[in-house]
Parts: structure tokens; sequence; C-alpha cells
């Protein structure tokens, strides 16, 4: 086994040992939790997805987005794929990573000027993940990197349909280097995340659902043996398939050329995002009322897919954006342009 | 949830420079098509197109040279298949032999069978169908009531198999029937497969049966004690049910499974282009993003089946989600452009919708119905 795979299963185990009902309770009721995200990165997780030469420790990609599915799978209710992926856009911009939790955000909304030898970053940036907990705000601009450790205060706090941190920052900050951008958006590194989160939390929602239908005993027979059930099932099954699969090309477009990642990441999004609402709603829907209460576990997923889909740019933006490619190769190229785009 | 991971598909470049040659053939070759001709996906049947494609070496591509195949991969072959596909050209005339009679008979057949038939379908100018279903076994291929009873002078067939399309332009048939018995224990018992000679077999008739587009694709093939040579068994008397499982998975990944609307998807896209409208964008945005992911399942399925793997589960899996996005296809249409479908309208919009519209029903039936795919995969993730 590699060294990475090595990494990915102490992970699993360190994240199945830590995060039981309780702390998804704490974490849920707005608690930091503190000594979980302390083991995590004890274990250099945060780095993960750092290039060796900027400060990383050599962990192959597919190893550290198993990672980043990992998150997904277990909900984690900390900012690790978060500060991940911010860390990795710090390596590249060649600025230093950082120290705590960090979020990655896109600055198309913020005012950046040059101001005597350095640059003022101020705004509002809404829906910030952890925003009151991190302590390294990454904001991507105009193909500039600005890494910012102080400078902003929240304006609002939010959450999550999890119920995890989404606050809205009022940002006034000053920020000596710019770094450059590695070809790709804030929008599009969160996404990538975030399409590997769903394609997590499907797989643990489709082996919660399987395990539950065939315990489950209604009319004297297990519900498996209904096959109205069967067929809701395997529905859940190619919804579940087909994210899984779209996940896959989104890290390849992560990893490749970035001038050619643009669609495939919309096309994984896109896909992600509708299987997340029709494998939440067989879910819910085969657990039952049981299901539908705080005490089962099944809602840590659904709620977390039922936002997820949504953040770092929503259904319409990324159908919008591919729908636009799409007209821009007309009717007449369309095929071509499928057969090109992934 | 391993059982349902799709791996990467592989990168081939020999398969995408291939890409460029056969467009530049189809657009030569089949320029005269209409859209309404296009959008008849693989039902379009043309033999002198089956036979240029035969000249250009792109049927039996996988298939050893001595039986007149290209001993190419897999994935060049796909890349063939799809492009031909979504040009919309006439494939029929060769699909179903280059797909899944071909292998069938390289797999199980006689020396004799092989050697006689596929030069044939390599060239382009023999054409198969398929004889599974009948009158009171359609999904149910296990309850199959036609018989073959050997004789000193041959098998002698009596039954009924239908749905058999274009049998009326075939020149063979491999026919899945009962050989002997089978028991409450293993219904799948006793049952054999054997090439039928579609132009001479006495005893052998073919009626048509029109479709509700009002096409004669479909067939009603009756065989009264007709007699076939003892050389017409494929494989081994009576395991034909495991034989015929494999040809399936053969049958249930490929693009055919999803590109039977993308004529509509086209006109729909040139229908609005232009003045699209945001709903028109998030819309085709989203047929985009579908097809996109459903050709990386399907690649990954071709490796698959490339590296002698048996990806059943995955197969059904493409082929229920393929089909249910094509159905999806027109029923979303007709929410961005109103237009009544017509097959006669000068519109190429309406002729294909309409052409589309009336066909789409059969997608979730052939090749195994969205029932029995579902069962097949709920089976897979654990469950009856």
């Amino acid at each position: 086994m590699s060294d990475g795979a090595m990494l990915v299963e102490a992970a699993e185990r360190l994240i199945g040992n830590r995060i039981d009902d309780a702390a998804m309770r704490r974490a849920r009721a707005g608690e930091w939790l503190a000594a979980e995200w302390d083991a995590l990165a004890g274990m250099g997780l945060p780095l993960a997805l750092v290039d060796e030469d900027a400060g990383g420790f050599g962990v192959a990609p597919e190893d550290a987005f198993a990672l980043v599915r990992l998150t997904g799978r277990h909900a984690l209710p900390l900012p690790l794929a978060e500060t991940m992926v911010a860390n990795h856009a710090l390596g590249r911009a060649g600025l230093p990573l950082a120290e705590r939790a960090a979020v990655l955000i896109d600055g198309a909304d913020l005012t950046v000027s040059a101001e005597d030898k350095g640059w003022r970053l101020s705004g509002t940036a809404a829906r910030v993940p952890w925003g009151r907990d991190i302590g390294t705000l990454v904001v991507v601009h105009a193909g500039r990197v600005f890494r910012l450790d102080t400078g902003w205060a929240i304006a609002e706090a939010g959450t999550n349909l999890a119920a995890m941190p989404r606050d809205t920052l009022a940002i006034d900050a000053r920020c000596d280097v710019a770094g450059t951008a590695n070809g790709l958006s804030a929008l599009q590194m969160g996404a990538v995340i975030r399409t590997l989160q769903i394609a997590g939390a499907l797989e643990r929602v489709l082996e919660l659902t399987v395990g539950f239908v065939s315990e489950r005993v209604q009319f004297g027979k297990p519900l498996s043996k209904f096959q109205a059930v069967q067929h809701d099932l395997a529905r859940l099954g190619g919804e579940v398939a087909a994210a899984g699969a779209a996940a896959d090309m989104a890290v390849e477009a992560f990893v490749g050329d970035p001038a050619r990642a643009a669609l495939p990441i919309a096309a994984a999004r896109i896909r992600t995002g509708e299987a997340a609402g029709v494998a939440a709603g067989i879910a819910q829907q085969l657990h039952g009322a049981i299901g539908f209460t705080a005490e089962h576990r099944l809602h840590w997923y659904t709620t977390s897919l039922w936002s997820w889909r949504d953040e770092y740019g929503g259904q319409r933006y990324w159908t919008d954006m591919l729908g636009t490619a799409t007209f821009t190769a007309g009717g007449a190229g369309f095929w071509q342009f499928v057969t090109e785009a992934a | 949830m391993d059982m349902i991971r799709f791996a990467n598909p592989p990168v081939h470049d020999g398969a995408e420079a291939l890409r460029h040659e056969v467009r530049a053939f189809l657009a030569e070759q089949i320029k005269g098509r209409t859209p309404l001709d296009r959008s008849e996906s693989w039902n379009g049947f043309d033999r002198d197109f089956s036979r240029a494609m035969g000249a250009r070496g792109w049927l039996g591509m996988t298939w050893p040279k001595r039986y007149g195949g290209h001993e190419r991969s897999a994935f060049e072959r796909y890349v063939v298949v799809e492009e031909t596909l979504a040009a919309g050209a006439p494939v029929f005339a060769h699909w179903i032999a280059d797909r899944q009679s071909g292998p069938t008979l390289l797999k199980f057949g006689t020396e004799e069978q092989r050697e006689t038939v596929l030069p044939g379908i390599a060239a382009g100018v023999t054409t198969f169908c398929i004889g599974m279903s009948e009158p009171d076994s359609g999904s149910d291929l296990a309850a199959t009531r036609t018989r073959a009873i050997r004789t000193n002078e041959g098998w002698r067939i009596t039954g009924t198999k239908i749905w058999t399309t274009y049998a009326h332009r075939s020149d063979y048939m491999i026919l899945f029937c009962r050989s002997g018995d089978s028991s409450p224990a293993d219904r799948q018992a006793g049952t054999s497969q054997f090439l039928i000679d579609m132009k001479a077999t006495p005893g052998m008739t073919v009626r048509p049966i029109i479709n509700l587009a009002g096409q004669h694709h479909f067939n009603e093939v009756h065989f009264e004690d007709a007699l076939v040579p003892l050389g017409a068994l494929i494989g081994t008397e009576g395991q034909g049910w495991a034989q015929v499982m494999g040809e399936l998975a053969f049958e249930r990944s490929g693009p055919e499974r999803f590109l039977s609307s993308i004529q509509l998807i086209v006109e729909l896209i040139r229908a609005l282009e232009g003045s699209e409208s945001d709903a028109a964008r998030a819309a085709i945005g989203r047929l985009t993003a579908h097809l996109i992911v459903l050709r990386r399942l399907s690649r990954s399925v071709a490796a698959m089946l490339e590296a002698g793997e048996n990806p059943s589960l995955h197969a059904a899996i493409v082929k229920d989600l393929g089909a249910t996005f094509e159905q999806s296809v027109p029923e979303i249409a007709r929410t961005l452009v109103d237009a009544e479908p017509d097959l006669a309208s000068t519109s190429a919009f309406c002729a294909v919708l309409a052409n589309i519209v009336l066909n789409a029903p059969s997608w979730s039936l052939r090749g195994g119905t969205r029932e029995i795919l579902r069962g097949i995969i709920a089976r897979g993730l654990g469950l009856r």
C-alpha cells in the first residue's frame, strides 16, 4: 500500500473514531471541534493537496482527493476540505501556507485596489464557510491570490442546512503581496471539492439505505423484498454511480490543464448537484419516518447534500455557464463540443 | 459501495485520430440525409452505407484478421460506433451483426460458422437479426417455448419469435430456444442458440408488425417444423442461457443507449440559438452535462469489456440512466419551443420531434426493459 493510501486509511479511522454521534451533535449545536481539528491537523491533512516544492509532503493527487471525498462520506463537521484547497491555492501562488483553518473565496464582489506597494481589499463576502473559525482567508480575484490573516469581521453569522457555519464577512484588509492564481477560479476549485464531497456522502447514503431496507421488516418480510423498493434503490444506485464518475472527472480536470478544466468541472458540478437531490429524496423515502428524525444519522448526509449542491455556484450558475458554451458551439457543432469537452 | 464505482476511462490517442477520419467519411457519405432521416438512429437501413463502412475497415474491427477482422482496440471501435450514431448514419444493415452476433459467433461458434459468416459481417454485406423474444416470453426469456429437436437430418424447429427487428431484410438470425428440458429449480437449463439462414430455411415465415409510428421494423418469425442443419448449433447444447447473458453485456452499455434522441438536441439548439433564453441555456447546459457523464460511464464499461471483465451491473446502470435521459429530451424540447410535432412538417424541428416522440417508448423496452434492468441493479447492490 502506498504512503498516500495509508494516509487515507488512517484519516478514515481517525474520523470514524472521533466524529461519533456526540461530536456531531456538538458541532451541529455550534461548537468548534477543537480537539478533533487538532488531531486531523496533526496528521498533516490540511497540507495534503499542496505541491511538495511548496511545503506539501508529496501526497499523490488521487490520494489527496480521496481525503476530500472522505470528508463527504463522513459529513465531517470541520473545514478540512476547504483548508486543503485553500492551501493548494496558496502553494501554487507562492504564498505562505495557512497555519490554522482556511477558506478559499471568490473575490468578484470585493473591491481590490493597489495601495502603496500593496493591495487593499474591501467589501462583503457572503456565506463564507466557517468564517467565524478560520485563521486565513484566501481570496482569488482577477487571476491574483491574496492571503489575509486579519482585516475582516463577522457581519452576519449564519449556517447552512447541515448547521455548519456560513458567515457573511465585512472585509477591509491590507495585503502586501499577491500571488498568481493557478488558472482555476475559486468557484471552480470550490466546486470540485463540493462535487467530491457529494459523491462521498452519496456512497454513504446508499450504504445506509441498503442496510435499512434489508433489515426493516414490514408485512412479514424485509422491505428489500418489495419490487417497488428494489426499483427505487436501483434508481438511487444509478444516481450514486453517475455522481461518483462525475466527481472523478472533476478531479481529472483539477489535476490537468487548467485551460481545459472549465467544461468538465461545470458538467460534474451540474450532474452531482442533480444526483444529490434525487438521491437524498429516495433515501429519505425509503428510510420512512425514522429517517426524518434528528436521532437517525441519515440527515447528517442529506442536509449536507442539500447544502453542498448550492455552494460555490448554484445549479443555475453552472448550467448557465455550460449552456452558454454549448450554444456557442451551436447545433452543428454540438457533438464535437461534447466529445472535446471531457 | 465499490461495486458501482466506474473506473476512469483510459485516454487513447490512436482512437482520437481515428475520430477525425470517421467524421470526414461521414460528412461525405451521408451528406444527403435529412434531419428526419438522421433521427432514425440505428434503425436506418442502407446496405451501400454498410458496405462502405466495411471497405474502410470499420466493421469487425476487434476481430482476428483471419475472419476478416482488423485486430484493433475496443476503444477504436467505440469511437467509430459513437461517431456513426451521433451523425445519424444508417447503420442497421451491419448493426446487430457487428455489435453482438459476430462477437457471439467468435466466442462460441464452430470454425465453419466463423469462416462462413464473419468475413461477410466485416465486409458490411451480412445482416443479422435477434431471435430472443416470443409472444409469451418477453422479459422472461427463460420461458422460451420455441423448441429445437435433433433428428438425423438436422434440427427441427417449431415456435414463434416476435419483435424481430429487420427480420425481413436479414441474412441470418441467432435463435435462442429450448433444445431440452428445464426444471422448476433450473428454468434456464435446456436452452441453446442456433444460426438460422433467413434466406434458405424451409418452414420459416416472416410477417410484418407495424409499430405505432407507422414504420415496419418489427416482425413475427414463425418456425413450423423448420429444418436447419446439425451444424447450425452455436456453442454447447444446453448452454444457451449462459451464452446469451454474455451477449447482453455488449448490448447494454454502448453509446446507442443514450444517443437515440441526439438529433433532437441538435435541432433544439438550432431552433433556439441566437435568441436563447435563460431557461434555454439552463436546460441545454443540463442536457450537455448529462451527456458528458453518460459518455464517461459508457467508456468506462468499454474498458471493462476490453479487459475481459463481466460488467453486467455497470452495463445495466448505463442503459437505465441512458434510456431515462434520451426519453427526457422530447419532454424538455417541448417546454422550450412551441411546435406541433408532425412527421410531414417542412420544419426539421417539428419532424424530428415527431419521430422522437413516437419512437421514444421503445428505448426502455429493447435490450432489457427498465424493470428488468432495475432488478439487476438491485440484485447487484445486494438486495433480493
